[in-house]
């Protein structure tokens, strides 16, 4: 590590968390319609969609209608985004006159952007029109962690409010997460991004006549608008195939370093939004700890992993230094390693190197963070939901430990809850080992593994984790545009998506309910070190534990044969 | 459900304008206003106008007598561009890196630069670290019989050093110095 690494890592952790509790203060008094900064600028817009939607504000919907809302709103979604794919040869702004997509493509497409993925089976700038990329992934670019974001208000709100029956209204919810929270750091992102020198136009490719005289085809496109929110919505959709690596997509040190700390710059200050909800911050502090804990151990560990010379290429004339190959000369080992650990953190999915060349390790990493369910600052609002489940079955398990009611937050978790918990809990293995399981086991599928080994199996893990986790990143290596691929991950994402987020409200709406228990004396604290503990061991175990034998099958199997010669 | 369909088009309606429709306009509007340049692709026109490229693109350097960039896995396509994604454990990654090395290694006595072996994650990476650069020196100076220390000179020029990334230098602004015979490398600079 040279001086300009750790001025990169330090300034990636100022810019996150520096913010993060005005953020969070900010992003409350929005969500709970509160005047704010943005109000006079933005309320009038609010107003217009209520109206145009005929939507009541004032209505509160209990956890059912919540959830029916919700699930109108991305079947409309996805059939709207389906069709735009399939049609866009009809469809205006197609100055390359692309074709349209096949239909297992626009579904996995399709799907993968209205639940947040934003796994790619396609590269975008051979593949997609602008009117595709901007009306149609551009939109659910915002509009899919919007409604993370409002999952997760209503869960707080479940957990703050008392024998109440309503968690809020879900297109308020949508609205304001939309406008407030995403829109205006868009823009400023954006501008940034394009003084960088990431495209912003509506031209036309250009034909240029290399130096050498070859033809070079310049792609462009809206490229900064998109890139914005695919940074700060844990979107991860790059606007050209090869993502954040592209030059085009992330062209300097310094765009390199706002684009990652975008990623978890909302979800870092919506752990602060969640303690003004249940007005207690000492929760939201034992949360970020335990997030940091996470996540500075998972950085050390890839960064470590990634500096070490490859024995394969040991050998050889060349300089015995950690592989570049997959990374640009811009970011170096050090900006690739950050990035890895901090898009599989969140559910970003974006990348600036490709996984599939890291090493063992540092591949095993980011495929780790996502089995955890990307929970260690996560998705916008998906990542924090996920933590509070975390959170609630580690006061069920210190419950059993002591032999009282559990109790989060003066709300006690009975039956109702934990079974619904340990719903969630299944929702990872099934989609990442079944899935799987199911894909390397048939000739046809498995064939679209590309590296030799346990690698090929990494390749297969990695997709199905990635797609289950709603993360996006992948080993690219992996072909996978097939049919098979493109339905059986878009069933994974469907499952990730919506096998968290049912039970979720149905948590929500069940703690609403409850009456709030004083805070005695006996009550077991969910602040200080012992619970951060306790939390950040429940993660690991819990968590992480269930797919060991899988990555001892490829990641580790491949560095045991790479180092140790097995 | 159904009652819900009213509000989930309104509003899915509404976001389509604002975030699909207004907010790429706005951001374009600004971008060209501000920054035409690099909204436009950072492009480079020789003399004539023409578009020899884009300075954030690699372009393909066969020959002695140019700096010649990372190897790119995609052939330099820029439609679409691409990764190599070889595993390290993967037998065909030392073995290409191999070949590479002994290709180039012939230039020099020191070990091939990392950089010079390796495909980047784009395929289009535009630059190399200046040690990479000045390692292919000695070779460009027995091409173009120009004095090693002049081209030293150029890369320390076209040399960047963000404080939050590795140093880094642009090929094609190098070759295009190179093409120009600009004068800072014919002549030694006056004391």
């Amino acid at each position: 590590m040279q001086v300009q690494d750790y001025w990169l890592i330090l300034a990636f952790f100022v810019l996150v968390l520096a913010p993060a509790s005005f953020l969070g203060r900010f992003f409350f008094n929005a969500m709970e319609g509160k005047r704010n900064l943005l109000s006079p600028l933005l309320l009038p817009v609010e107003r217009l969609c209520y109206r145009i939607s005929g939507v009541d504000p004032e209505r509160d919907q209990d956890w059912k209608t919540y959830s029916l809302a919700l699930l109108a709103f991305s079947a409309v979604s996805l059939v709207v985004l389906f069709s735009i794919l399939v049609l866009q040869h009809l469809l205006p702004l197609n100055p390359q006159q692309l074709p349209g997509l096949e239909w297992t493509l626009a579904f996995n497409t399709a799907v993968s952007f209205v639940t947040n993925t934003n796994w790619q089976a396609y590269s975008g700038e051979a593949a997609l029109s602008y009117f595709s990329q901007m009306i149609g992934l551009g939109v659910q670019n915002f509009v899919s962690p919007a409604v993370g974001l409002a999952i997760l208000v209503a869960f707080a709100r479940g957990i703050a409010r008392k024998s109440s029956n309503g968690i809020g209204n879900f297109w308020v919810d949508m609205t304001r997460a939309t406008l407030y929270v995403l829109l205006p750091f868009c823009v400023l992102l954006a501008i940034f991004l394009v003084w960088q020198g990431v495209p912003q136009t509506f031209m036309d490719y250009v034909q240029a006549k290399s130096l050498l005289g070859a033809d070079q085809t310049i792609p462009l496109g809206p490229a900064a608008s998109q890139i914005a929110i695919k940074q700060l919505g844990t979107n991860g959709g790059g606007f050209f195939g090869v993502n954040s690596a592209h030059p085009f997509e992330n062209p300097t040190a310094w765009s390199n370093l706002f684009e990652v700390a975008s990623i978890i710059l909302i979800p870092a200050a919506l752990v602060f939004t969640f303690g003004h909800y249940v007005k207690d911050l000492r929760q939201s502090r034992a949360i970020l700890a335990s997030m940091l804990i996470l996540f500075v151990a998972g950085l050390a560990l890839t960064l470590w992993a990634e500096q070490q010379p490859n024995p394969a290429l040991a050998a050889l004339p060349i300089e015995q230094v950690g592989s570049l190959e997959g990374k640009e000369a811009r970011f170096g080992t050090v900006a690739s390693a950050l990035w890895a650990v901090t898009t599989t953190a969140a559910s970003n999915g974006s990348v600036n190197a490709m996984h599939d060349s890291f090493s063992a390790l540092g591949g095993l990493l980011p495929m780790f963070n996502m089995m955890l369910g990307e929970v260690v600052f996560g998705g916008v609002g998906a990542g924090l939901y996920g933590m509070l489940l975390f959170v609630l079955i580690a006061v069920f398990l210190a419950g059993l430990m002591i032999g009282r009611t559990p109790e989060y937050l003066g709300k006690k978790l009975e039956a109702r809850e934990v079974r619904l918990l340990v719903a969630t809990l299944l929702v990872m293995p099934v989609g990442v080992l079944v899935f799987c399981a199911l894909a390397v086991s048939l000739d046809g599928p498995a064939a679209s593994i590309t590296n030799p080994g346990a690698h090929g199996f990494s390749q297969a893990l990695y997709a199905y984790t990635s797609g289950t986790a709603n993360n996006g990143s992948a080993f690219g290596g992996f072909g996978a545009n097939t049919p098979f691929h493109n339905l059986m991950i878009g069933l994974a994402m469907l499952l990730g998506r919506f096998g968290y987020i049912l039970p979720i409200l149905a948590i929500a709406g069940s703690l609403a309910a409850k009456k709030r228990a004083p805070v005695g004396q006996n009550s077991f604290p969910t602040h200080g070190p012992l619970f951060v503990t306790l939390l950040t061991l429940t993660i690991l175990l819990v968590g992480g534990l269930t797919f060991l034998p899988a990555l001892a099958l490829g990641p580790i199997a491949e560095h045991l044969s790479m180092f140790q010669g097995f | 459900m159904l009652k819900q369909l009213r509000p989930a088009i309104g509003v899915l309606a509404f976001m389509t304008l604002v975030t699909g429709v207004a907010y790429p306009l706005t951001v374009t509007g600004i971008a060209q206003l501000v920054f035409p340049a690099q909204a436009n692709g950072s492009l480079v026109r020789d003399a004539q106008g023409q578009v020899v490229g884009s300075t954030l693109l690699a372009q393909n350097f066969e020959g002695e007598q140019w700096f010649q960039p990372r190897p790119s896995a995609a052939g330099f396509a820029t439609v679409a561009s691409g990764a190599s994604n070889l595993a390290p454990s993967n037998p065909a990654l030392a073995e290409r890196i191999g070949q590479a090395a002994i290709a180039l290694g012939e230039q020099s006595s020191v070990p091939v630069p990392m950089q010079l072996v390796t495909t980047s994650g784009s395929g289009l990476d535009p630059h190399l670290s200046p040690e990479a650069a000045r390692w292919q020196v000695s070779r460009i100076a027995k091409a173009r019989q120009l004095p090693s220390a002049a081209l030293e000179r150029l890369i320390e020029q076209h040399a960047e050093r963000p404080l939050v990334g590795p140093a880094v230098v642009n090929v094609l602004a190098l070759n295009l110095a190179l093409q120009d015979n600009s004068p800072s490398i014919r002549h030694e600079p006056v004391q």
